[in-house]
């Protein structure tokens, strides 16, 4: 049966939910083309800053800039929101409950707030020390590849409270649910994509 | 909002599966804190010299990329195979792209760089 009920790449809603799982097959194997889409613009935004990573032109560069203990709590942050997800993703699959629901994704909107607002302060700091963006080629760059995640975060943290809305408003009906598996997806792949971004940007900076 | 369960009689069933898929995220979690933690620690108390140092965090990088990969976004070797395909092309073309884009580049600066005499 688990072999049969694997329908799209991702957590399955699996057969108890009855049609929500077969209309849950196209909706994500689409969700997955856009999400791969995503992972080709970020390389190239990658490549821009690993290419323009020395062109400092005098100004501060990583070392000046960069505080690895600000981005170990933002690794732990959203961490730790990837996993409240997948606790919200449990209790959507296997029926826990609208409130379960809700307080995971509610945990896990907190903690990408908080994310956020450490991402900000991050950058406030660089300003303060005279990093902004038309300083040079290495922080333009800079500024191109992380906040571009950081929208990204921003992004899934509305699409969040949108789909609270709607489960409020409708319940947990096949929509909320190809949306929760959606965000779901999308909220994992951003964890990725700080992966690469905390080693390639911050760890490398400051080897 | 919440339809008739059709298959009760496989609730042990399903019971197992939850405790199988919630161990998945607690060994996803796991092995990604580890993996976040020692490239942390090695750059923070600079235990390592350059050049093996990146390669070190380079190679934890890709696998807890993996780890992710398995354990929250849940791809194995189960898929339906163009699902896998999708995957697998995907990072192929980024592969490319990425380090055709590096190479290139640091061939060009290489190169546009003028040696200290004429």
């Amino acid at each position: 049966m688990s072999d049969e009920a694997i329908k799209h790449p991702g957590l399955n809603l699996g057969s108890a939910h009855g049609r929500d799982h077969d209309a849950a097959e196209a909706m994500l194997f689409g969700f997955w083309i856009f999400l791969m889409s995503d992972a080709i613009l970020f390389s190239m935004v990658f490549a821009t800053y690993v290419t323009s990573v020395n062109a400092t032109a005098g100004g501060p560069g990583p070392h000046a800039l960069y505080d690895i203990k600000s981005v170990f709590i933002e690794t732990l942050l959203l961490l730790t929101s990837s996993f409240t997800f997948g606790m919200a993703s449990l209790a959507l699959k296997y029926k826990h409950g609208t409130a379960q629901l809700i307080g995971w994704l509610a945990v896990t909107l907190v903690l990408g707030v908080a994310f956020l607002g450490f991402e900000l302060h991050d950058f406030a700091s660089m300003f303060a020390k005279g990093g902004v963006p038309s300083r040079s080629g290495f922080l333009s760059a800079f500024f191109d590849l992380v906040p571009l995640h950081g929208l990204h975060v921003m992004g899934g943290s509305i699409w969040l409270i949108c789909l609270v809305g709607q489960i409020a408003m409708y319940g947990v009906d096949t929509q909320v649910k190809l949306g929760v598996m959606r965000l779901a997806l999308f909220w994992h792949f951003l964890d990725i994509v700080w992966i690469a971004i905390f080693s390639v940007v911050y760890l490398a900076g400051l080897t | 909002m919440i339809e008739q369960t059709r298959d009760d009689g496989d609730a042990a069933t399903r019971n197992l599966e939850e405790r199988k898929e919630f161990h998945s995220y607690v060994w996803g979690i796991a092995l990604a804190l580890v993996l976040t933690l020692v490239p942390f620690a090695l750059v923070h108390w600079a235990a390592m010299p350059g050049l093996p140092l990146l390669s070190v965090i380079g190679a934890f990088a890709l696998v807890q990329m993996v780890v992710h990969f398995r354990f929250f976004l849940h791809i194995g070797f189960r898929q339906k195979r163009e699902d896998l395909l999708l995957i697998l092309f995907s990072t192929l073309l980024l592969f490319i792209m990425l380090s055709g884009t590096i190479w290139i580049m640091a061939s060009l600066a290489m190169r546009m760089t003028l040696p200290a005499q004429p």
